[in-house]
């Protein structure tokens, strides 16, 4: 049994909804526990300055930001090293899943902003923008499911929040994947585990993952059906 | 044939597995091998051996042919650079513009269309590097003057028309409204300030509910409605 109450292979509560901007192209709303993210997607649009449009496929730019509220102490709204290395994880989490190919010359940006962190923001984070990707109309080969799964001192756990995070000694592996194509897409690790319990962990993890892709699919699919 | 997973008219999201097997596919889906998955979200339609997915979101991608509304945004040497609301800006030549010869040295192009002016105009070519050629040759009216312009997702179009423009010519009918549609999703309305109004609820509620079934008497009704 964990602080919360959970079981070790439990997923904190999650709450799923998509379209809650309109002025995006398409935007979600992802939280699980009580980390809070909302993502929104512009594009196919052009891209300025011309330098750096890719003749042959779209640009994808994924900006992570926390607002300054997210956190115990105010936090700087100025990305810095955190942000800006998230922001490249989360884009090449969810570049293999989009037909980028399809859209020579233009850009697509996502940006994911933490309303409230309680660890697992950069899973929360992708889980938002491949939703509101899909609800942008962009082509893309599957759906993007992430969760971190970990050791916390000798027991694997999966879906850790902050406080399982500061406890010593604590191994968190966050992981991306693709549900339909059995892709991992993003994997990190921070803290120590033998080859053994990774295998476990990742095994968890990706358990984790199919469990979230369903809430995905729930929420994408009930935008529509409502009417 | 082969094996089908889904239903027809169902809700397809990105990567579900609709079938296996040799169908033929048409709009948002991919294939791997023999299986047949969505890459878009949008509605599913299983006609005997076609797999069709039609998107129900996404930003206009022109077509050959198309025929578009575009807002001019700068004036160039030799034409216009025209917003068709793609991720493209599209060019329009004054070579398929005018039917007189200009002295491009001597005469300012602004005297014909200026920036922000409304063209009604059609894609001629869209090469591999998306540089965009329009013309309004043959195509009246060439430039759309007052009115409102409202823009919808592109791939709601065929139902703002409706079966041989069933559902247009009704709004039309009862807003006394003049309506241009554009293959881009910009709608051009031009009437009387209820009949416009009349006219951008029933379209903004097509858009909204392109997928349900019995729309154009739903909407036929909330046109009568307001017409009260």
């Amino acid at each position: 049994m964990r602080s919360d109450g959970r079981k070790n292979d439990e997923l904190r509560k999650i709450e799923a909804k998509v379209g809650v901007i309109s002025s995006a192209d398409g935007s979600a709303y992802f939280k699980i526990g009580n980390t809070a993210v909302v993502a929104a997607v512009y594009g196919p649009r052009e891209l300025h300055p011309k330098h750096l449009q890719d003749p042959e496929k779209s640009v994808l730019r994924c900006y992570y930001n926390m607002t300054t509220f997210s956190v115990p102490e105010r936090k700087s709204p100025s990305p810095g090293r955190r942000e800006i290395e998230l922001s490249t994880a989360i884009k090449r989490a969810l570049e293999p899943t989009i037909f980028i190919e399809e859209f020579p010359r233009t850009a697509i940006d996502v940006y994911t902003y933490v309303l409230e962190a309680d660890a697992g923001t950069r899973c929360a984070s992708i889980c938002a923008a491949s939703m509101a990707l899909a609800d942008a109309g962009i082509p893309m080969r599957d759906l993007v499911s992430a969760v971190a799964a970990g050791k916390v001192k000798d027991q694997i756990v999966l879906d850790l929040t902050k406080e399982e995070e500061d406890t010593e000694p604590c191994t968190d592996v966050p992981i991306a994947y693709m549900p339909n194509k059995k892709w991992i897409t993003l994997i990190q690790l921070d803290g120590e585990v033998t080859a053994e319990e990774l295998r476990e962990i990742i095994k968890l993890g990706i358990k984790g993952c199919l469990q979230i892709y369903e809430i995905q699919k729930k929420a994408l699919k009930k935008k529509y059906v409502r009417i | 044939m082969g094996k089908l997973f889904l239903k027809s008219k169902e809700i397809v999201i990105p990567g579900e597995l609709i079938g296996e097997g040799d169908f033929e596919t048409v709009g948002g889906v991919y294939r791997e091998g023999k299986k047949i998955y969505a890459s878009r979200v949008g509605l599913l339609e299983i006609e005997g051996n076609l797999i069709k997915v039609i998107p129900l979101a996404g930003v206009y991608i022109p077509n050959k042919n198309d025929l578009v509304i575009g807002r001019i945004v700068d004036i160039g040497f030799s034409g216009w650079l025209v917003d068709i609301g793609a991720p493209y800006m599209a060019n329009l030549p004054v070579g398929e513009t005018l039917s007189e010869f200009v002295d491009l040295l001597k005469v300012d192009l602004s005297k014909f269309l200026d920036v922000n002016d409304l063209i009604l105009a059609r894609v001629i070519n869209v090469p591999k590097s998306k540089m965009i050629q329009l013309s309004v040759k043959n195509i009246t009216p060439k430039k759309l003057e007052g009115g409102k312009i409202i823009k919808i997702t592109p791939y709601k179009v065929p139902r703002v028309i409706g079966k041989k423009g069933s559902m247009i010519n009704m709004i039309k009918e009862y807003t006394k409204c003049n309506i241009i549609v554009g293959q881009n999703g910009w709608i051009w309305i031009k009437g009387t300030l209820t009949g416009e109004i009349k006219a951008t609820k029933a379209i903004l509620m097509i858009e909204r509910e392109s997928h349900v079934s019995g729309l154009t008497k739903k909407v036929k009704e909330m046109l009568e409605g307001a017409l009260k």
